[in-house]
């Protein structure tokens, strides 16, 4: 299948993939995942503990990796499980051929050895996925690759085994495993540390669910050769990250470009499509007015608009477009950005 | 030596704080600590049930009032009896009327005085500075509320967490309540999205406690090698500092917790301000100065340090508190339909945006709950 062939290639593209929401497989299994901030907080007893309590109430589940030498309480819950045997990596091909339900697998972060299906663990996860089987899995926080440059300031150390952070945000679940430090004497500063980034960010995959703010967000983003175009974009891009929404770009003209301007938002437009935002441009007069009734027809929610899109001393007598703006928005927020990054 | 308070901190009915407390003592039995159960409610479920096998537990003291019987936690019993721990479930609980003590959690504190450790078990929702939010996300009014100092002042905080989805799923099955009880709850409160906001408040809440922990060790540690300033926070590259303006309306809340959601996205510190013209707010009218002081003490209660901003014109108030802050993002909530009259260039909001712009600005509106 081409599609394997490319993933196999290109754990980016994958990535791009996985983050239009709308867009994914509807027989797609579901992704859970608990969420530890360091080893040995139980990970593991939960994951099979997960597996035992499905096992009884019917679903048909597997282990596909558990990690070797568990305490005795996992080893109890394993006895009670079908093992799927593996050798370093994920044996995807006798799980799709198995077709359980639900997959369990312990240590989401890992580095396959050569010549294995895929370089990482999580993508073969993804493959299960893509297959329909559920996969429930565990990952410690300090294995999240975005969350490297904190994991070295706490710990002093970097991790090489890591999945992305946005593979991690797919997840249709997620559980934090909060127990406290067992050991009284390992660094508790560092520990706590750990906790709150897994607190932190759980928080945020959870948010992505709420009732004032989450599943219909929608971001028109509104620029002109003037406005700081890239840091509204990346905001953008951060937020539509972490809800799945989408983008809307606009440029509204309203009267022709000097040559130098125009290559300017020629560029910014370009920009516009690599962060994944739809681009429109309308020729109209009236700016407000004319982002406003896109602004409905579209459902946005967030509007951003630069502090740029004003009219010079004309604004001392007049409302300014932006003034405009903000006046009729109504039921969306309007958040307005500063010409220059102040950094 | 006071004993030592650990608080098993879920966001709903049903997530297994009780299960992991009962477990937690079960631990603490196998090693050959001391430990009781001074108080347990069952709820007829049958894993947990399972749990106090072995643990001792002091029998509860019956009292009657106005006809019926109510049994209460003995805390004279449990003190008599002097265990290392003791497991108290349901910190929030109201005593029956002419107990000793009102409240379960000032039980609790006659406990960790005689120096007794105490593990206890609590709901997000029962935290007094979260019972607005909480009636504005759920539309229920909760009674029982603990205060926030006796969070704070626990030692320990165990967030138990679980999917909404599996706890919808719990509830079902008839794990939580009675089959008929479950069904008008999952009506209620616990729908999905009611669930997934208490659990994001109590996920952000445990975090922020963990910080507020992390900054009581570096204070007893001295000066520290890694120089963080905003409590164990890293910081990112361009120093992000977020404030948000308090006004009178109930969804001044809303404003306060998306703003304090980003500045913890951003690893940064974050202000609230009120503006008055009279700082000791004894001109602002009784209803609005109530409200106010909720939204202050909501605030705080998030780690966000306030102050009340006294002067002629709100605009420049604002705006030099921000500059002097280094603040590069504002929160506001949107003004209302009513105040429109005068919603031109020349109101606050406006001079605001005109005034501040070196900052970020975003105008919050008032979402209508989508489901």
């Amino acid at each position: 299948m081409a599609t394997s062939q490319d993933r196999r290639r290109d754990p980016e593209e994958l990535l791009r993939r996985l983050g239009g929401g709308a867009e994914r497989n509807a027989h797609r299994g579901r992704l859970k995942l608990f969420l530890g901030y360091a080893s040995r907080v139980g990970k593991s007893f939960r994951l099979l503990d997960e597996g035992r309590r499905r096992k009884e109430r019917g679903q048909d589940v597997v282990v596909g990796m558990i990690q070797p030498k568990q305490p005795p309480d996992v080893q109890k819950l394993l006895e009670k499980l079908e093992i799927i045997p593996s050798d370093g990596a994920l044996d995807v091909h006798a799980i799709l051929a198995r077709r359980p339900q639900v997959c369990l697998v312990d240590e989401l972060a890992y580095h396959n050895p050569p010549g294995s299906r895929h370089a990482e663990r999580w993508e073969d996860v993804e493959e299960l996925l893509d297959a329909g089987i559920t996969v429930v899995t565990a990952i410690n926080l300090q294995h999240i690759a975005e969350q490297q440059d904190a994991v070295e300031r706490i710990t002093g150390k970097r991790r090489t085994e890591t999945v992305p952070e946005k593979f991690v945000r797919t997840a249709d679940e997620i559980v934090v495993i909060d127990a406290p430090p067992h050991d009284a004497a390992a660094d508790t500063r560092a520990l706590l540390e750990l906790r709150e980034l897994a607190l932190l960010l759980a928080a945020e995959v959870v948010e992505s669910g709420d009732i004032f703010l989450g599943s219909q967000e929608k971001i028109l983003v509104c620029i002109t050769p003037r406005s700081n175009v890239k840091r509204m974009l990346d905001t953008a891009r951060k937020i539509a990250d972490r809800f799945h929404c989408e983008i809307l770009v606009l440029n509204v003209r309203q009267e022709r470009l000097a040559g130098k301007d125009e290559e300017l938002l020629e560029r910014y437009l370009s920009y516009a499509g690599n962060v994944g935002g739809k681009t429109h441009v309308m020729e109209a007069d009236d700016f407000a007015t004319t982002v406003l009734e896109f602004a409905r027809a579209q459902h946005v929610t967030q509007i951003f608009v630069g502090h740029s899109m004003r009219s010079g001393w004309k604004d001392l007598f007049f409302d300014s477009p932006l003034d405009k703006l903000i006046q009729a928005a109504e039921s969306m927020d309007v958040r307005i950005f500063p010409h220059d990054d102040p950094a | 030596m006071k004993g030592k308070h650990k608080i098993f901190l879920g966001y709903a009915a049903g997530v297994g704080k009780t299960y992991q407390m009962l477990e937690a003592g079960q631990e603490l039995r196998r090693k050959g600590v001391d430990v009781v159960i001074g108080y347990f409610e069952p709820h007829g479920r049958k894993d947990t049930i399972e749990k106090t096998e072995e643990l001792e537990t002091v029998p509860r003291r019956a009292s009657s009032y106005r006809g019926s019987t109510f049994e209460d936690m003995d805390t004279e019993a449990i003190l008599r009896r002097h265990p290392a721990v003791c497991l108290v479930d349901e910190l929030a609980h109201t005593n029956v009327p002419g107990s000793e003590r009102q409240k379960r959690w000032q039980d609790v504190m006659v406990l960790l005085e005689a120096g007794i450790d105490v593990y206890s078990s609590l709901n997000i929702q029962h935290l007094e500075s979260l019972n607005d939010q909480i009636l504005q996300i759920t539309g229920i009014r909760v009674r029982e509320t603990v205060p926030d100092w006796v969070v704070d002042d626990a030692d320990e905080i165990v967030f138990v967490d679980v999917t909404a989805r599996a706890l919808r799923h719990r509830l079902e099955r008839g794990v939580v309540y009675s089959t008929e009880k479950a069904h008008k709850a999952l009506e209620s409160f616990f729908t999905e999205p009611n669930l997934n906001a208490l659990r994001e408040i109590a996920m952000r809440h445990t975090a922020h406690e963990i910080e507020d922990r992390i900054s009581d060790l570096q204070e007893s540690a001295g000066p520290n090698p890694v120089p963080t300033e905003f409590g164990g926070l890293v910081q990112t590259d361009r120093k992000d500092c977020v404030l948000v303006c308090i006004d009178e309306r109930p969804s001044t809340a809303i404003v306060i917790r998306r703003a304090k959601r980003v500045a913890d996205y951003l690893r940064a510190p974050c202000f609230a301000v009120y503006f008055t013209q009279d700082s000791s707010l004894n001109l602002i009218h009784g209803m609005d100065r109530d409200m106010v002081e909720k939204h202050l003490e909501f605030s705080r209660n998030l780690r966000i340090e306030t102050t009340i901003l006294e002067g002629e014109d709100m605009p420049s108030a604002v705006v030099d508190f921000a500059r002097r802050h280094r603040v590069t993002q504002i929160f506001m909530g949107r003004p209302e339909r009513r105040n429109w009259t005068d919603f031109g260039r020349n109101s606050d909001l406006h001079k605001i945006v005109s005034m501040a712009r070196d900052m970020e600005i975003t105008i919050v509106a008032e979402r209508r709950r989508s489901s």
